[in-house]
Formats: C-alpha cells, sequence, structure tokens
C-alpha cells in the first residue's frame, strides 16, 4: 500500500511490485487521460510528471514512487483546461484523433516549465519522443510556440 | 459530446422536433452503386431530417453523425452543411455519434467519402427543417410562411418572433416532405454561404485536450475482466494445439485462458489471457506456454510474395481488365520506342496509436453490448449476426477512435471481443498490446507495378500498366468486388487495388490490367492503409511519367501539362467538371510556389506529382513539389520542404482541410522513406515503434500548402496527399542525385544502389 499525491489529491494504491504506473493511473485510480500507445517507452502517449518531471508511465514501476509522490495527469495539468498549452493547442486546432495529445501536452508542459522560450529546434528535440500518428506535428510545433509566447 | 446508439425514430414529441419524408428505398452494397457526389441523398435510404438531427426544447441541435470521428473533425463538417440550410445558432450544435442504423445504408467511414456523399443529403435536410419550422411558426403565430424571415435560430415576421428551441416546446404538427420535395429544394449558392467554407473550431477538439474525450480503451463496465492475446507465431494460419497456463497461475489476478475459435476466421492462433487488470492479463499472455501447428503460411516472406507479384505479371495469370482505352497492344507494337519499368512497394502496418481493443458485455436477454471505435459498421453487423447472434440482440456503442487509417475498418478485434466474452461469461476489455496490434494487423499489401509506355513522335501513344497484389476487399467485403472489362461476369476485380491507375492524362491507348495474389493473399491479409491502391499506383506512374520526360529531353511539368488538355473523357462530368485542367491548376500552384525549375544547386531537387486520389469519379485533384536534398556519400534523404495544393470543390471547413491534406502528405513521406516493414517466417517482424518507425516531429519538413476554392460539390480530403508525395520525393531524389529508386520505401542503400 502506498500513497501518492494524484492531481493534489491523497490517492491509496495496492498494487503489485513492478505494476507500471500507466496502469495504476487507468485501471485503479480510473483517470483514463493518459493514454496506452505501446508499452515500451517509445510513443509518448503515456506521459505524465512525477515530481514536476515528465515521466513514460508505462516505464514506470509503482515501485520507484515513493509516499507522497506527486503525480500529474492530463486531468490535473489544469483546473478547467486553461493551461496556456491547451489553450494554444485550440486555437492551433493541434488535435486531430487526439489519442497522443494527453502525451503531447505533459511533454510539452515539462519543457515549458523548464524552458520557457525554447527554439524551433529546442521544441523539436523535446518532443520527438512522442509519436502522432496522426502527424499533427506542424500544428504542436506552432502551438507550443504559441504558449510560449503567451 | 454524447453518444447515441439509435437516433429517434421518426414521430412527433414535444421533446424531439422531426420531420418525416418517404423512405426511398434501401441502398444495395456494392462497388457499382457507390454512391458519389450530388447522388448522395438519393443513396441514403431515407432523407427523413430526423435521422438526421433533433432539435430540443432547450434550443439544443443533436446532429447524427454516422461517420467515426477518427480525426478528421468529421462531426463538424457535416454540421456546418446542415447548419447553413437550416439557418440555425452553430452555438447551439452537439454531435451525437451513431452506432448502428440501417437507414444510413452501407455505414462505413472511408475512402474519403464523408463529406463527398453526405453532404447533399445533409444540406437538404437542413433546409427542409427550416421550412418546416418556419410553417409551423406561421400557423402558431399567424400569416404565411412568406411573412417570416429566419436567422440563427430565430424566426421573425410581423413583429413577432419565436426561437426554434421554443417553437418545439409548443409542440408542432408533422410535415412530411416527399422525395421530389427534396429533391426540389433550392440550396444556398457558394456565394450565400456563412457556415459552410469556414474554418469553425472542431467541435471535438476541446474534450482531446483535456483527457476528457472517450476511446473504445477508455470504456469501464462493471464487473469485467481484462482479456489480451499471446503474440502469436505466424501472421495467419496457425492453429492452437495445447496450452500450458502453470506459469500464468503465478500471475496474481490471473483467471484463466481462452482459445479463440473464430468460425470466421478473421483472425488465428489467439489464445486469450483473463485477469483482473490489462498488466495482469499481460503478463499472463507472457507465461502461457503455447503449442502451435503454424499452419500453410510458416515459410512465406516479402520476398517470396514480391516473386509472386512478379510471376503474376509475366504469366498474366488470372489477370483483370480495369482499363481498355484505344489499342494498347497494337500502341506498343507500333511505337517509335517503348519504356519499362517496374516499380515496387513493401509492407505497412497501420499501428493507430490505440491499440485496437472492444469491450463486450453480453445481458441476460443475451444482447451483445459492444463498445469499440469502428469504421465499418455494416461489416461488424455482419460479423457478429454471423458468429449467430440476432441483429436485434447487437448494440454497438461507438466510441472516438484513436486513428482509423483503414485499421478500423477491419472488425477482427470486435469478434475476438465477443468470443472471448461468451466464454467468460463476463464482461471483458480486450486489449491487443501494441506488439499484437502489429503482428495481426491488415497491412498495406506489398505490391508490384509494371509500366510500359510506346512513345510516338515525342509524345505518350501508349499507357500500359500491369499490377499484383493482395486484394483487401477480396478478404473484408467481396461485395466490393466489381466485375472487369472483359465482359465475362465471373472475372470480378477489386478497384481499391487499381484506383489512380486511371489517371487524367491524355493518351491515345491505355491499359490497365492486375491480379491478386493468392500467396500474399493467404499469408498477409491485406487491409484498406489510407489511400489504398492509388497510394502505389500513382507511386508507379508518376515516377514513370518522370521518367519518361527525362528520356524525351522534356521538363517533366511540361510533360505533364501538355497532357492535362481535358480533352474528351478528360473533360470531367457532374462533380469533376473542369477535370484535368482543374489538376493541371494545382500542379501549377506547387510548381510556381516551390521555386521549381530554379538552380537548388549540387545534390538538391525539386520533384513533382500530380494525383487525383480516391476514385475518378471522386476524384480530389492534388498536387505536391518535393524539395530534397541527397548524401551522395550515404544516399541520405533529407526532405527540406513539401509544398500541396489540393481543390476539394468547396472546403467546408479549410482549417480541417488542411489538416488532412498535411497528415495525409506526411503520411505518404512516412511510408515513402520511414515506414519499413519486415516479413520473415510467415510473420510481421515489427512488434514495437522501435523497429518500425514512423515520422517524428525530428523529421518534420517545411509545409507549404495551398487550397484552391471553385465552389464545386465538395469531394474528400483525407487520402489523396498521401498518395502524392512518394512519387514527388523519388522525381526529386532523381533530379538532385541521378539516382532513380523505383522501390518502397526509399532507403539510403537504395538510393546510394541507383546512383
Amino acid at each position: 500500500m502506498k500513497t501518492l499525491k494524484v492531481n493534489g489529491t491523497d490517492r491509496a494504491v495496492d498494487v503489485a511490485n513492478g505494476t507500471p504506473l500507466l496502469w495504476v493511473i487507468r485501471d485503479s485510480l480510473d483517470l483514463q487521460g493518459t493514454k496506452f500507445g505501446c508499452g515500451a517507452g517509445l510513443c509518448g502517449a503515456c506521459t505524465v510528471h512525477v515530481n514536476g518531471k515528465a515521466v513514460r508511465s508505462c516505464q514506470t514501476q509503482i515501485d520507484a514512487l515513493s509516499d507522497g509522490d506527486e503525480v500529474t495527469t492530463i486531468e490535473g495539468l489544469s483546473a478547467e483546461g486553461e493551461h496556456p498549452l491547451q489553450k494554444a493547442w485550440i486555437e492551433e486546432q493541434v488535435p486531430q484523433c487526439g489519442y497522443c495529445q494527453s502525451g503531447q501536452l505533459m511533454q510539452a508542459a515539462d519543457l515549458l516549465s523548464s524552458n520557457p522560450s525554447p527554439s524551433s529546434e529546442e521544441i523539436r528535440s523535446a518532443m520527438s519522443g512522442n509519436l502522432c500518428r496522426c502527424m499533427t506535428y506542424d500544428r504542436i510545433e506552432s502551438a507550443v510556440m504559441r504558449a510560449s509566447k503567451a | 459530446m454524447t453518444y447515441q446508439d439509435k437516433p429517434a425514430q421518426p414521430g412527433l414529441s414535444r421533446r424531439g422536433f422531426l420531420v418525416a419524408s418517404a423512405a426511398t428505398g434501401a441502398l444495395s452494397l456494392g462497388y457499382g452503386v457507390m454512391p458519389t457526389g450530388a447522388d448522395a441523398a438519393s443513396h441514403a435510404a431515407s432523407i427523413s431530417p430526423s435521422m438526421f438531427y433533433d432539435i430540443h426544447a432547450d434550443g439544443r441541435i443533436v446532429v447524427h453523425i454516422p461517420k467515426a470521428e477518427m480525426g478528421q473533425h468529421v462531426g463538424t463538417a457535416l454540421s456546418q452543411a446542415l447548419a447553413e440550410e437550416l439557418e440555425c445558432d452553430w452555438s447551439k450544435i452537439e454531435l451525437a455519434y451513431v452506432g448502428f442504423n440501417p437507414a444510413f445504408g452501407l455505414h462505413i467511414t472511408g475512402g474519403s467519402w464523408s463529406v463527398n456523399w453526405t453532404f447533399d443529403a445533409l444540406s437538404r435536410a437542413g433546409a427542409a427543417g427550416r421550412i418546416a419550422l418556419v410553417e409551423a411558426a406561421a400557423a402558431k403565430l399567424g400569416g404565411t410562411a412568406a411573412d417570416y424571415t429566419v436567422e440563427n435560430g430565430v424566426i421573425s415576421g410581423g413583429g413577432k418572433s419565436v426561437s426554434y428551441g421554443d417553437l418545439v416546446a409548443m409542440g408542432i404538427e408533422p410535415r412530411a416532405f416527399s422525395e421530389d420535395e427534396m429533391k426540389a429544394l433550392t440550396l444556398k449558392g457558394a456565394g450565400d454561404r456563412k457556415i459552410v467554407g469556414q474554418s469553425i473550431p472542431a467541435l471535438d477538439i476541446p474534450a482531446k485536450t483535456n483527457g476528457t474525450a472517450k476511446y473504445g480503451i477508455d470504456v469501464q463496465l462493471d464487473g469485467m475482466v481484462y482479456a489480451t492475446p499471446a503474440e502469436p507465431p505466424v501472421r495467419y494460419g496457425a492453429s492452437v494445439k495445447s496450452v500450458d497456463d502453470s506459469k500464468a497461475k503465478m500471475i496474481k489476478g490471473y483467471e484463466r485462458y481462452v482459445i479463440v475459435n473464430d468460425p470466421l476466421g478473421t483472425q488465428t492462433g489467439l489464445v486469450m489471457a483473463i485477469a483482473d487488470s490489462y498488466w495482469n492479463a499481460k503478463q499472463a499472455a507472457e507465461a502461457l506456454q503455447i503449442d502451435y501447428d503454424l499452419g500453410p503460411n510458416a515459410a512465406v516472406d516479402l520476398a517470396a510474395i514480391h516473386a509472386e507479384n512478379a510471376r503474376l505479371i509475366e504469366t498474366g495469370e488470372a489477370t483483370r481488365l480495369f482499363l481498355n482505352d484505344g489499342d494498347a497492344d497494337a500502341g506498343l507494337a507500333a511505337a517509335d520506342k517503348v519504356m519499362e519499368a517496374v516499380y515496387e512497394t513493401g509492407v505497412n502496418i497501420h499501428a493507430p496509436l490505440e491499440p485496437m481493443n472492444c469491450t463486450v458485455e453480453i445481458s441476460a436477454d443475451g444482447t451483445y453490448n459492444i463498445h469499440a471505435g469502428n469504421q465499418f459498421q455494416t461489416l461488424l453487423m455482419g460479423l457478429v449476426g454471423a458468429l449467430g447472434v440476432a441483429p436485434e440482440k447487437i448494440m454497438f456503442h461507438q466510441h472516438v477512435l484513436g486513428g482509423g487509417f483503414g485499421r478500423r475498418l477491419d472488425c477482427d478485434y470486435v469478434v475476438m471481443a465477443c468470443l472471448t466474452a461468451k466464454e467468460v461469461g463476463k464482461p471483458v476489455k480486450m486489449v491487443y498490446s501494441r506488439e499484437v496490434d502489429m503482428q495481426v494487423d491488415f497491412t498495406r499489401p506489398a505490391a508490384t507495378v509494371a509500366m510500359k509506355a510506346g512513345l510516338k513522335g515525342g509524345k505518350i501513344d501508349t499507357w500500359h500498366v500491369s499490377s499484383a497484389s493482395a486484394w483487401a476487399s477480396a478478404r473484408q467485403a467481396p461485395a466490393f468486388l466489381a466485375p472487369d472489362l472483359s465482359g465475362d461476369p465471373e472475372k470480378k476485380m477489386d478497384g481499391f487495388a487499381v484506383n489512380g491507375a486511371d489517371h487524367w492524362y491524355t493518351m491515345p491507348n491505355q491499359k490497365v490490367l492486375l491480379s491478386m495474389n493468392a500467396v500474399a493473399q493467404g499469408a498477409m491479409p491485406p487491409g484498406h492503409l489510407r489511400s489504398v491502391g492509388p497510394g502505389w499506383q500513382f507511386f508507379a506512374g508518376e515516377s514513370f511519367i518522370d521518367e519518361i520526360a527525362h528520356d524525351l529531353g522534356v521538363d517533366p511539368l511540361e510533360l505533364r501539362m501538355s497532357m492535362l488538355d481535358g480533352a474528351g473523357k478528360n473533360a470531367g462530368e457532374g462533380i469533376t467538371t473542369g477535370g484535368a485542367k482543374r489538376l493541371a491548376a494545382v500542379l501549377k500552384s506547387v510548381a510556381d510556389r516551390s521555386g521549381y525549375g530554379s538552380d537548388l544547386g549540387e545534390g538538391r531537387g525539386i520533384g513533382l506529382s500530380a494525383v487525383t486520389a480516391q476514385e475518378r469519379a471522386s476524384a480530389s485533384w492534388t498536387a505536391c513539389a518535393a524539395d530534397v536534398t541527397v548524401d551522395k556519400a550515404t544516399g541520405a534523404v533529407k526532405v527540406n520542404k513539401l509544398t500541396l495544393a489540393m481543390d476539394v470543390g468547396t472546403s467546408v471547413n479549410p482549417t480541417g482541410v488542411k489538416a488532412q491534406l498535411t497528415g495525409g502528405a506526411l503520411w505518404g513521406m512516412s511510408i515513402a522513406l520511414l515506414e519499413n516493414g519486415t516479413f520473415e517466417n510467415g510473420a510481421i517482424q515489427d512488434r514495437n515503434f522501435d523497429t518500425y518507425t514512423p515520422m517524428r516531429m525530428s523529421d518534420l519538413p517545411e509545409l507549404d500548402v495551398e487550397l484552391l476554392e471553385v465552389n464545386g460539390y465538395p469531394t474528400g480530403c483525407g487520402e489523396p496527399g498521401t498518395t502524392a508525395v512518394a512519387p514527388a520525393i523519388a522525381n526529386a531524389i532523381f533530379a538532385a542525385s541521378g539516382a532513380r529508386v523505383r522501390s518502397l520505401p526509399i532507403t539510403p542503400e537504395k538510393v546510394k544502389a541507383a546512383m
């Protein structure tokens, strides 16, 4: 049994060691916004923040987390979808199927928290681990740029 | 966003406003009756507005979207067509995705058909609703309909006004429109439109930025268990001899395994591990020790499939005749010179980011509640019915699709989940792991296209295409097979494997042949992958024209333009009116904007393509100029820029159309350079995104995308971009380095070898 601070709320978690955080979030905590894409850390769809840093939740075993660790999912990125990135995502009409976008947004939020004014090259470098099968990459880049100037 | 399984039935209530009209007869399923363009309304089994939308007393207008939402924002585009004529308040529009309703006829999302088939029907449904409401307002408020005008969902006249919602709340008399009345409705001209043609923000996007969009994989049911299959040893044809689950039993939460014996053969050799969570099911699936009979395909590899393609083309065995204009055989015999080239494409895996999944709950009365995202409900209903479930006991709940690209035209995952749920006796969420999802994909088939051209007087006099591949329709939807041109009704062909070979260039003699590769059909069941046949046909045709131009010493742009004269059948008709001249216009646009013809320096070049995917009858005129740099030492290709232009008649939502054109073009670039499926020992070797490597943001080229608006009837936009890029890149590589690569994907090794 472990208690994590998930989107600001203490949540008790009781799963076997070795269970990836992704499945804790989706199946135990019933937060479906975080997505399963590859299970191997190759696509970034499962990206969440642990203690403020972007991680691939499918590659983060529950054993690696401690009581009180803060987990932020897309549902906790902002209360009402008003994070500058979420606004920019709508203004630039970024999502197509949308399945990768929770992970894209969490990755981009981590980028902007450490680098508030990234260059195009820095955006591409930070975001290239996140696959978008609809390939709406040009709009993702534009939206990160827009949010960085908001 | 809301989901609805059945649109409200015709009738009248105070809450749901309905206008009924006489049914016009059912749509029969088949290639020959595919509705195109303005005929679309007559192909819907009914044009009752109630089928398409309800107006509620609180003013909400719920539009029933029969098409799958898989990233194209189709609900927004279709609602724009409706709202334009209904004259309603756009802010009151809500989308409800239809599970299955036979009234919509062939229930499918694909072929770039959605807006093309439905625009007219929805426009008329909107106009009929507006007329009925105005008549009802006149009946309530006095005077005649002619005394009233409508703006933004409010009917006004004689100093009085009433909103649509308030009118519905008052209760109104039914109003039926006959088929003739529906046809006679006057719709707005392009100059009068206020909603169609506007880049209205897509209604499905906000939910896709905050985690609330509900995909099939997000369905959670009480008492549900999870199922995931063990990786089968071959793509198709294995059977299970025995299973030892002693190791799986050590996984906490593991319940049992299920050997799925699919009587329909949608998949083979799948054993499901059942557990209390996906993760535990996955662990258990890996721990199952399964003894398989590998079946008949265990020795087949990609080389064998290409060899069979070549043999079919060489022998002419099982050939079907798709196009026969003039006399191509005589033309080749009389030519000054005959050029030949053979083009090949490799294996492409759909790999939508949401792996295939389906959740099934069989209720006490035997009803199958099926939750999934799917592109082809008519097939889904047919397959589940073939499992022995009565149609009235099949309730399909449509969800947002985490990518379609043609993968979700197949229903194997639905069949797997239904069979597993029946065996387990509990609600089951069945999810393919990424590894299984790739392993059992219905791939884009490896195709071979042999081209011959007869040149006469410096022009292309004869065009001869022989194509071989597996045929997706023969496996999945035999009703789509159509008789070929031989006159023998037994000779059926898959037009989806050859569309695009019937191009819009004026050439006196043209012949197009195709054959089905039975080896591939068995070992590597083919699917429809974004753009289907035009993906390989245009790679071959547009590369070959470039080769001919260079051989003739003519600029490839000039050669194309000289043949895009709009003569004869290439003048187009109906929605293709304008024909080849429209293709010439988009081609000129990309040539002008890309700097084609300017000196780019050593190792850099621009290549062109002009395509008309999907079908000739629903052509979306599309051109690409690819600007590439080739490293002659390594053969590495860098795409500097893609310049694109498309004419879809009318872009209902230009921002959405641009997204589809751009996304399609980047798919095309990914297929051209980056996605290289391997098939050995009867198995797809790629199991994840480590060896199967679609484009990432780091690969993104500069983009210049333009839509040419001609105020025509809208055609599709999801697939043409995919077909245009590979030949443009191949032609650019030739311009940059002199290397002609005739095989996809274009790898540095192939470029180097061709130099």
